[in-house]
């Protein structure tokens, strides 16, 4: 992988060589702390976490029962397992310039094939029963994967409609699987999946965190994250420069199925029961509401992990803000959005632009001036 | 500038002394045209003279600065194309500018709708429609889609909107760039009859046989100013080229030629590194044959338009050729995609630095990095010390400014862009260079450094083919030049002392198509 050695020589070997243009000065540590991709999304999250503190000081306690975490800080730990789940496959999905819209429906097909796999099981307590209806769920989220991704990325179908066909079919293929039914089966070892503790923490948190690794590890240990974002910034020059563009889409919608289909799992694992009509409705919404929390473009480009665990963070905090506040059902979604606009619009560029002018016009004297 | 005496007619169209300023750069700079009814003028010149900038101030895009405009004899300033079109210009933009999901009736009645109170009556329109497209003689049901027919006769229909009110001007830019032989023919005959109905042309063409076949008149920009105005008869081909392209440009070239051109020249029994025998894609480039040595320069000389591009792109795999074949060392391949021609030492580097190079929103270090990452696979990512030796190599050798491997080459200026495009095909050590306008658009010390670089290149062993639309750059660089007039290669020049611009433009404008 050596070029040719290049060897030029400068025009004019005695003159000193051209004045580098002049360094812009570097910005002090504040402000490249403020203009870091996550700052605001962090803000918000801490923000809410201090109101909710001091409106209800239990908020912030975490006890030790048994061996096991307790709080309001893990419980939003743990409801956050499952938008975490989905967006970080909507990441990927949305740093090609793509959408899965299917996540949702995705959830409730998966759940829909393990709860009826154990439902006809003959010992559907057996861990290896449990683990046996996992995988059929995993599988079959799968093929979604592998059709959303055939759509896209061979037929050439807009993602918006391409996935659409799953968010709309899907639910009715987990119909027909529960055959209208809401399959309710018990078994120890899946529900442990949704409820359960490792080492003292839920078990939801540390599946998310082991996905949120091996995602990480996917993208940014091989060169599969800068080619998805070459991809979505630049499709045609990404090709000429030999990315196999088709491969790694439908990879990419491959890799978002299967984390929907891990999330239907978590999902549905403490309550056990497989209602196809409301089994992750609206969840694809959720997915990328954290992922654009989070500093990526829906336009496609540059993604974040780290900003998509914080979105995931900020959303079941507002979630778990609306109790403490004892706001009435009916506005919560418009408590949602507020807190959602403000996060979006300090991520503007047009209104830091705004904030930046309306700064230098208080610091008149910035420049000293000639005295005449 | 020579003025022709016309006859006594007056012209229909008067434009004197226009300019039009865009912020840094004049546009126009003080241009004057005529358009005589009952003649066809021909607006000449090469990419970025201001031949649309001109037609975009006459109808009435662009507002002028300076100058004045009179139709008809009446003094206009257009504020917007409606008040140009009331005066009696219509225009037929170069892509066909309809929606083609919509009926043939209503594409070309859109805006003139015929109404019974506030009801379009559909019926009069297709009988309307049919009427119009009868004058050019087209003969389809007005109620079908658009899109069911050819691009010719989408075309005519663009036409037929265009004259649907008695257009006194009618002004057609690039109109037969998507057509065929048998289909320019037709569309000219309806020309001719618009002109033999007094209708003043303006013809926009990069092909010069179609432009010598139709035109009465010409008019030559370059740079934004008037070089001339003369009567197509009355100028010779090779007389026109020199005046678009500038003969001053002859006497700098003269400064650094000569020691470059010492290619051995033809050395039986070396095999071409690579070689094409009849490569061709219907439409795009007339199947041709191409070979270069290693350590050869071929330089692709021709007007825009010319086929340059379109023949590179079948040798990478940019685009697929649909007959011929391609020999790699001797060996018949098939390049299906970009990463096998990468995967076997062909480099491309595009015209078209901002769509088909860079990627904007990534780091100059992951843009050198791409197409070594792609030849490896997606799974092998190149290991950081060795990127970041590669990367500050490339910078270093390139003096790529600022030295800065972690900016966003969006940010960098054009010359720099196309020096972090060069590492990126440079790092894959390709044994085929393929550079499309390299030098466009960069400031003078960049492109000595690509110019020099590329002789170094050769020099080293590596076949390059090289695109320039300054023949006196492909002069300069190149040891042989294969010049191309209306998709085809018509002639290959071997470079020394006795070639010159002058025999360039004597291939583009005579030499016969075999």
């Amino acid at each position: 992988m050596s070029g040719p050695t290049v060897e030029l020589t400068p025009d004019t070997p005695s003159s000193p060589p051209p004045a580098q243009p002049a360094a812009q000065p570097r910005p002090s540590v504040a402000r490249r702390i403020m203009q870091h991709q996550l700052f605001w999304p962090v803000v918000a999250l801490i923000a809410l976490i201090i109101l909710c503190g001091i409106k209800n000081p239990t908020f912030l306690t975490i006890e030790l029962r048994d061996g096991n975490l307790f709080g309001q800080l893990v419980d939003i730990a743990r409801m956050s397992a499952t938008p975490l789940l989905l967006a970080l496959g909507m990441a990927l999905v949305i740093a090609t310039g793509g959408i899965d819209l299917s996540v949702g429906a995705v959830m409730a097909i998966s759940l829909a094939v393990s709860l009826t796999y154990l439902d006809g099981a003959a010992n559907p307590g057996s861990v290896s029963t449990a683990a046996v209806a996992v995988l059929l769920g995993v599988a079959v989220a799968l093929a979604a994967g592998l059709f959303n991704g055939f759509m896209v990325s061979v037929l050439g179908v807009q993602p918006f409609i391409a996935t659409m066909i799953l968010m709309v079919a899907g639910r009715g293929v987990a119909m027909l699987i529960t055959q209208g039914q809401i399959t309710t089966v018990t078994s120890a070892p899946f529900k442990f999946l949704g409820s359960g503790f490792v080492f003292g923490i839920p078990t939801p948190v540390i599946i998310a965190l082991i996905m949120l690794v091996a995602v990480a590890i996917l993208v940014r240990r091989t060169a599969l994250g800068m080619l998805l974002e070459s991809i979505g910034i630049n499709r045609e020059a990404s090709r000429l420069a030999g990315v196999q563009s088709r491969n790694i889409t439908w990879l990419v919608y491959i890799v978002c199925a299967l984390l929907a289909g891990l999330a239907g799992i978590v999902y549905g694992a403490p309550t056990m029961a497989a209602d196809a009509n409301n089994i992750g409705l609206m969840k694809e919404m959720d997915a990328i509401m954290c992922v654009v929390l989070g500093g990526t473009a829906l336009s496609g480009g540059k993604f974040y992990l780290s900003g998509t665990v914080v979105g995931a963070l900020i959303l079941s905090t507002i979630e778990r803000a609306v109790v403490i506040f004892h706001i009435p059902s009916q506005i919560t979604p418009l408590f949602k959005a507020l807190v959602i606009i403000v996060v979006c619009v300090a991520q503007s560029p047009k209104l830091r632009e705004l904030l930046r002018d309306g700064a230098a016009k208080l610091r008149p004297r910035a420049l000293p001036e000639v005295a005449s | 500038m020579t003025t022709p005496d016309t006859q006594a007619a007056t012209p229909v169209v008067e434009m004197r002394g226009i300019t039009i300023t865009f912020p840094g750069v004049k546009a126009l700079d003080g241009v004057d045209l005529r358009l005589f009814p009952g003649e066809v003028h021909s607006l000449m010149g090469e990419n970025g003279a201001g031949k649309s900038t001109l037609i975009k101030a006459l109808t009435g895009v662009y507002q002028i600065d300076g100058g004045t405009m009179t139709v008809d004899g009446v003094e206009h300033r257009f504020s917007g194309p409606d008040e140009a079109q009331n005066a009696g210009i219509s225009t037929v933009y170069q892509e066909v500018n309809l929606c083609a999901n919509l009926s043939v009736a209503e594409n070309v009645m859109l805006g003139h709708e015929p109404r019974t109170g506030p009801f379009i009556s559909w019926r009069k329109m297709r009988r309307q429609a049919a009427e119009n497209l009868a004058r050019l003689h087209v003969d389809i049901d007005p109620a079908s889609r658009l899109s069911a027919h050819s691009i010719a006769v989408q075309q005519l229909c663009a036409i037929a909107r265009a004259t649907v009110r008695d257009a006194k001007v009618l002004i057609l830019d690039e109109p037969t760039s998507s057509l065929q032989k048998a289909e320019v023919d037709e569309l000219f005959q309806v020309i001719r009859e618009l002109r033999d109905a007094g209708v003043a042309i303006l013809f926009v063409s990069h092909f010069l046989d179609q432009v010598y076949e139709i035109s009465d008149r010409l008019t030559i920009l370059r740079n934004g100013r008037l070089v001339g105005e003369h009567l197509a008869a009355e100028l010779p081909r090779r007389d026109l080229i020199g005046l678009m392209i500038g003969r001053e440009g002859a006497a700098l070239d003269a400064i650094e030629r000569g020691a470059q051109q010492a290619f051995a020249g033809e050395r039986e029994g070396v095999t071409p590194t690579i070689e094409a025998v009849g490569l061709g894609r219907h439409g795009r480039i007339e199947p041709f044959d191409l070979a270069v040595q290693p350590g050869e320069i071929v330089g692709l000389a021709g007007l825009l338009g010319s086929g340059r591009t379109e023949a590179v792109r079948l040798l990478c795999g940019a685009d697929r050729p649909e007959e011929g074949t391609l020999r790699l060392g001797g060996e018949d391949i098939r390049i299906s995609d970009p990463l096998v021609g990468l995967r076997n030492g062909i480099a491309f580097s595009s015209e078209d630095r901002k769509r088909e190079g860079i990627i904007g929103d990534l780091t100059v270090r992951e843009n050198i990095a791409l197409a070594v990452q792609t030849v490896r696979g997606v799974w092998r990512p190149v290991p950081r010390k060795e990127l970041d030796e590669l990367v500050d190599r490339y910078i270093t050798a390139l003096d790529i400014r600022p030295a800065n491997p972690n900016q966003l080459v969006k940010n960098l200026s054009g010359g720099n862009q196309q020096k972090v495009l060069l590492a990126r095909w440079l790092a894959t050590a390709p044994k085929l260079l393929i550079l499309d306008e390299p030098t466009r658009g960069i400031d003078i010390g960049a492109k000595t450094d690509i110019q020099k670089l590329v002789a170094e290149l050769a020099a080293d062993g590596m076949s390059v083919v090289f695109i320039s639309s300054e023949f006196e750059e492909v002069l300069r660089v190149s040891h042989r030049i294969d010049v191309l007039r209306d998709r085809r290669i018509v002639e290959s020049l071997t470079n020394g002392p006795d070639v010159d611009q002058d025999t360039i433009l004597e291939a583009i404008a005579t030499k016969e198509v075999a």
